[in-house]
């Protein structure tokens, strides 16, 4: 295992030593130490490595990944795993605003809690939270499932497009053109699969879960709304 | 954009490195602010006395000038100046018919407020902020965006006796809240959009609100972006607009509560590997007292 320690080596050169990793690369797990709170840290990567980040990172970590499979052993800043293209993202801490936001690809788990904007505008990603999200969460949601274990705060789905949202507690309001639908056995299948991907046992059940979506009234302009403008 | 830090201390045996611990916070910020800075720091109130800090030129011997009991501490373009309570009106007096061009920005029993124009480090290079101790202290460093760069705009503002606040964000209805507030007798020395949020919770205590239903109460009558930190003499609050618009970050341990706008100014803190680090929650009012 590589070990590089930020106190020591500036975020940069770790960021462009990963970047240069070809994809067969031999060198496939990492541990950065010290992080303390930086930002962008591990963004960018594409080569199916391992990275551990061992304390609390800043913004954007892990933004635009492909391949990689990160773990960060704290909490993250804003808009971790953001753009995530594939790979895996694993949040042992808590997650500021916008994890996730735009991620078209992969699985991004957060084992505490995500604040405001979780998933906004998902294209694709998996995400699976196992506290609690904020307000806001999944807002213009365009593909892929969020899956919350805990509550889940104010306007979720608002302006949502299409994306699956699983939530096992309550829901405290639902966004514009957001319903509840039905947990039919397909989804029921999906969710299941998530949740063994994102490490839960058996000891949470699909059969707790709520799933919500795209009422799909907002895809086309009404007539009728004309006045309104 | 701004940085805002805060540090509010539960163990009175961390107080002599108050100063410091901020001072390395708010450098941290200089990324998020690099126009200017500024802090206050909540020290030691003489029994009976009160605390002006003035900013100006040429501030030495004021306190001689002005007599009856008044001493002065002179930091750079700041001078502390501590006097008996009851001349307080007096010297106020005698610096608006002797002095007008030196303002004076912050009064109370034990709060001293500080701002420059210039970066973080050097502004608190210059007010020797690492050498001061204190129960708490709140910093900002600026990127100005609804008024210019002059150590009027800087933040904290205090509008009230051992109050002030630090902002970031804007206020879209700050004007209108000007209007509503002067007749009431809340006075303004700047343009800025800030100094109405610290007159209006001025304006809320003043009328019997404690620190937190004041700040639940600007919930409904700010309009804008806004993350709050608000100290008053013994006292430390955080507010975050309903979208929580602009970064908060906080640690809580049994030694002290600190905030910061982003994780990276905590880590100097002592015993943070173990803090309790949260995301206050938006349009939350996040008190503490200390007695």
């Amino acid at each position: 295992m590589i070990s590089v320690d930020l106190a020591i080596s500036p975020k940069r050169a770790l960021n462009q030593r990963l970047h240069e990793l070809p994809t067969d690369t031999a060198e496939t797990r990492w541990q950065v130490l010290n992080p303390q709170g930086q930002h962008a840290l591990v963004a960018g990567l594409d080569a199916p490595i391992a990275v551990d980040i061992m304390g609390h990172a800043g913004y954007y970590c892990a933004g635009m990944n492909q391949q990689a499979r990160v773990t960060i052993h704290g909490n993250v800043g804003v808009g971790v795993a953001e753009n995530m293209m594939s790979g895996r993202v694993h949040v042992k801490g808590d997650a500021s605003q916008s994890a996730g936001a735009t991620a078209h690809g992969g699985l991004l788990v957060i084992d505490g809690d995500a604040s405001a904007r979780c998933g906004i505008s998902m294209k694709g990603v998996d995400i699976v939270v196992k506290g609690s999200i904020g307000p806001m969460s999944a807002f213009m949601a365009q593909a892929g499932n969020l899956v919350v274990l805990g509550d889940a705060g104010d306007a979720l789905g608002d302006s949502i497009y299409e994306t699956r949202i699983f939530v096992r507690g309550q829901v405290k309001s639902l966004g514009a053109d957001c319903i509840e639908k039905a947990l039919r056995p397909e989804h029921k299948a999906t969710l299941r699969a998530l949740l063994d991907a994102a490490g839960v046992g058996p000891e949470v059940s699909v059969e707790e879960f709520r799933r919500y979506g795209s009422g799909r009234q907002l895809y086309n302009f009404h007539v009728d709304n004309a006045a309104a403008y | 954009m701004c940085g805002i830090v805060g540090l509010f201390l539960k163990d009175r045996s961390l107080e002599p490195q108050l100063g410091a611990l901020l001072a390395r916070m708010l450098e941290v910020m200089t990324e998020r602010g690099p126009d200017s800075a500024g802090f206050a720091v909540y020290g030691e109130g003489g029994a009976g006395r009160i605390k002006l800090t003035l900013r100006g030129e040429d501030l030495a011997g004021i306190a001689e000038a002005i007599g009856a009991g008044a001493t002065g501490v002179l930091r750079d373009s700041h001078l502390v100046l501590s006097l008996p309570v009851d001349q307080e009106e007096a010297a106020r007096g005698w610096l608006a018919l002797n002095r007008p061009d030196v303002v004076v920005i912050g009064a109370g029993h034990r709060i001293e407020l500080y701002k420059e124009v210039g970066l973080p480090a050097d502004v608190s290079t210059r007010f020797g902020l690492s050498g001061m101790s204190g129960s708490h202290g709140i910093g900002h460093t600026r990127m100005a965006t609804e008024s210019a760069v002059t150590t009027d705009g800087a933040h904290p503002f205090s509008t009230g006796a051992d109050q002030c606040l630090v902002h970031n964000g804007s206020l879209s209805n700050h004007r209108s809240l000007r209007r509503m507030l002067e007749p009431k007798g809340i006075h303004f020395v700047t343009d800025n959009d800030s100094e109405v949020a610290a007159g209006y919770l001025t304006w809320r205590l003043r009328e019997g609100d404690s620190l937190a239903e004041a700040l639940e109460a600007s919930l409904d009558d700010l309009d804008g972006f806004f993350t709050f930190v608000v100290g008053t003499e013994n006292g430390f609050a955080v507010l975050r607009d309903p979208i929580s618009c602009k970064p908060a970050v906080m640690a809580e341990t049994d030694q002290y509560v600190a905030f910061g706008s982003e994780y990276r100014a905590l880590v100097g803190l002592p015993g943070i590997e173990n803090a309790r680090v949260f995301e206050p929650e938006p349009a939350r009012v996040y008190a503490w007292e200390r007695n």
